[in-house]
């Protein structure tokens, strides 16, 4: 093995590989290949750094500098420059938004400071493509341990004292499932792990598959001893294709080395994990639909009792977690479980990664201890919004989650704080908002979202929500009354009582939650029929303003539907009847005389 | 699919066998591992301008980095630009933990040697320090 003195480390998630970054490995190896350098230099493609914003990433090891945004042309540079002369490159360095002082060392950053990685503690850092690196960082040594030293009980123990909740949304305490599955005697038992993350804007557990596929393996595996089980199986969404071929390397070299399979550490446990490709029904993240659609049935929820724990996959007793649980797992093992449950709040331990989207400057992944106020989050660790525009709110919990705003941003957060103000931690996304989204639009857009994943097969669900859209268009259009604002807090709350599953019973959740925070927003649309915001293009009118307006004609010739009139050197006129609000006009005019209203 | 490779490493059979290969893989990941935290681990920069290296700076790079690995020494071993000293390349900049940087000239593989066994493992001086001449822009606003 050459003994490397300086290694390159570069972003291979997905982010980072739509900008490129592979191109960018293919230019160092050539660059180093052909300087000679090939022997002291490793280049190794990692998962996601987080920063997914100010991607693809290049970090250079042990100087521990960190480059940002670049492009394949600078993989010479940072060969001539950085390896053989030993010079920064200033213009790739992050530039602190504050003092424009460049930053190479990662830790400095605002984006970084705040942040304790334990589910992405690999993320970055590990080339997840070789086990030989997950096992040099103490990877498997916590299902050695497990396997050697503990009785299953034991790690049922640890794992319920640390406090650990389901992070796929629920926040259900895992320890006790992995009691229930325990419990229930049977002669074949499944582990399964939900990979199907369908969250708009989410994407903490396609990055963690990517990042550090081995630590779910793990995890699987230590639940398995744990319960009783196995088999494991992944459910992942066939969306996700550099995840799955990166799970399907792992599992291949688990099982080379021993570590998945027949008799592992010689112990006579034996555990082998299984993929099964879900089509990307926003539905199969509920376990009983997800279970159903691994049988091959169609993806359709049922009643819970009897839960999967009871009667899961093919009737048999089956323990369901999310990707980040899993990811949390290894760590606890290793670190104790005293360690976990000293970091986050008295009910929610530990940390919570966030996907962090929306009108923010630092779009990434991130993750924090529990806790951490929203106001952290959006303006210190995300950087605050773009342009320079005002904070109106944040949304959480995807399409099932409420939005939260102003008055929230000091809300430590954490599974039951979230419940609390109206929202749901979810699986992780934020999609933050500025003064330009309108809050009916945003939960039309969510509505919309649910109605197209519902399964049909409960009413509330199917028909229920189906309404609510047509009222939510209705109200966008200009076409709604007051009494339109009653039907829907009504109409939402009977659905959240009276549908089958998760994904009706939290559907709701965006127009009940705006129409508390924002209730005047609708009123306006309702009674005024104006957008505040601008978003709702019906209740829009383009106007000229006559003192600035010069008589250029310019716009009345870009207009597409001639609803521009007006004689040259006079003052034009929009004919609101006409107009088709397509804003040709806007970007024609250079005397800013025309504005919407 | 799986395909059994014989040049791989044979399976782990035990977990003394998987704390025995964590042994042997730790060093893949460790520069990265050191990267994290430098401020802790005796830090050393090699100037390895055309100059430096020219005299030889790259030999002295390499072995600071192999000695202190085979000598156990935790320590963060960068190449770094001309430091100046042209008429005493090779030269290097030793920083123990809590302490002020250090600049030795004229290091060869011989006094590389000496610097690792004096200075970084007893804390004694070395022949060779080149005297501080320059102040920083920090030190000078």
């Amino acid at each position: 093995m050459a003994n490397y003195k300086m290694q390159l480390l570069i972003c291979g998630g997905t982010g980072c590989r739509a900008s490129s970054s592979n191109l960018i490995i293919d230019e160092l190896k050539k660059q180093l290949e052909t300087k000679n350098l090939a022997d002291d230099v490793q280049v190794v493609e990692t998962g996601c750094f987080g920063f997914c914003e100010k991607g693809p990433i290049v970090k250079v090891s042990p100087d521990n500098t960190f480059y940002t945004q670049v492009k394949p042309e600078d993989a010479e540079e940072i060969v001539d420059e950085h390896i053989i002369k030993g010079r920064k490159i200033e213009r790739l360095l992050y530039t602190d938004p504050e003092t424009k002082k460049h930053i190479s060392d990662s830790k400095h950053m605002e984006f970084y400071k705040k942040q304790v990685r334990i589910a992405l503690r690999n993320c970055g850092f590990l080339d997840p493509e070789n086990i030989e690196e997950y096992i040099g960082r103490e990877g498997y040594e916590a299902m050695g341990k497990c396997l050697l030293e503990r009785t299953p009980e034991q790690v049922i123990k640890e794992i319920k004292e640390s406090g650990l909740r389901g992070r796929g949304g629920g926040g259900f305490p895992t320890g006790l499932k992995w009691q229930f599955a325990a419990a229930n005697k049977a002669d074949q038992k499944y582990v399964v792990c939900n990979a199907d993350e369908g969250d708009p804007g989410a994407f903490m557990d396609r990055s963690i598959l990517e990042g550090d596929p081995h630590s779910v393996l793990e995890a699987m595996a230590i639940c398995g001893y744990a319960t009783g089980a196995t088999k494991g199986l992944i459910y992942i969404r066939a969306e996700y294709p550099l995840a799955i071929k990166r799970l399907v390397i792992a599992i291949d070299q688990a099982r080379e080395y021993g570590l998945l399979g027949e008799n592992i550490l010689d112990t006579n446990f034996n555990f082998d994990v299984e993929l099964r490709y879900g089509a990307g029904a926003f539905v199969c993240g509920e376990e009983t639909a997800l279970i159903h659609s691994m049988e091959g049935e169609r993806g359709e929820p049922t009643v819970k009792p009897p839960f999967p724990a009871e009667s899961g996959y093919w009737g048999k007793p089956t323990n369901v977690n999310n990707v980040e649980t899993f990811a949390n797992v290894p760590a606890i093992i290793n670190k104790g479980a005293k360690w976990f449950s000293s970091i986050g709040t008295d009910k929610s331990k530990g940390t919570k990664v966030f996907a962090l989207a929306g009108k923010i400057n630092n779009v990434g992944l991130i993750e924090v201890p529990m806790g951490t106020t929203l106001r952290e989050v959006v303006f210190e660790i995300g950087g605050g919004i773009q342009n320079g525009k005002k904070f109106k709110a944040v949304q959480t919990g995807g399409p099932s989650g409420g939005c939260l705003t102003e008055k929230h941003l000091d809300t430590p957060i954490d599974f039951d704080n979230l419940i609390a103000v109206g929202s749901m931690m979810g699986s992780g996304g934020m999609i933050v908002m500025d003064e330009d989204d309108c809050m009916v639009a945003v939960s039309k857009f969510y509505l919309d979202f649910t109605v197209e994943e519902s399964c049909g097969k409960c009413a509330p669900c199917r028909i229920g929500n189906k309404r609510l859209y047509e009222v939510l268009d209705k109200i966008t259009k200009g076409n709604g009354t007051d009494e339109d604002l009653e039907l829907l807090d009504n109409m939402s709350r009977v659905i959240k009582d009276t549908a089958l599953c998760g994904l009706g019973q939290t559907s709701p959740n965006p127009v009940l939650s705006t129409l508390e925070n924002f209730r005047n927003e609708y009123e306006q649309h309702v009674r005024d029929h104006k957008c505040a915001a601008g978003a709702c293009k019906d209740l829009l009118d383009y106007v000229i303003e006559p003192e600035n307006c010069v008589g250029c004609t310019a716009c009345a010739r870009v207009c597409p539907v001639g609803a521009i009139s007006g004689e040259r050197k006079q003052i034009h006129e929009i004919d609101p009847a006409l107009c088709i609000k397509c804003g040709a006009c806007i970007e024609k005019c250079k005397f800013n005389a025309i504005f919407i209203q | 699919m799986f395909k059994p490779k014989e040049d791989r490493m044979a399976k782990v059979k035990s977990l003394a066998d998987l704390r025995k290969m964590k042994e042997n893989l730790q060093s893949k990941v460790h520069l990265r591992e050191k990267a994290d935290n430098p401020e802790a681990l005796v830090q050393i920069k090699v100037g390895m301008g055309t100059s430096g290296i020219a005299s030889g700076a790259k030999e002295v790079f390499n072995y600071l980095v192999d000695e202190l690995e085979k000598r156990n020494i935790e320590a963060v071993v960068t190449q770094t630009g001309d430091m100046g000293y042209s008429y005493a390349e090779p030269t290097i900049e030793v920083t123990l933990p809590g302490k002020e940087p250090i600049v030795y000239g004229y290091v060869d593989v011989k006094k590389a040697d000496e610097i690792i066994e004096k200075y970084v493992k007893l804390g004694e001086m070395v022949d060779g320090i080149i005297p501080a001449n320059y102040r920083t822009i920090e030190e000078n606003k």
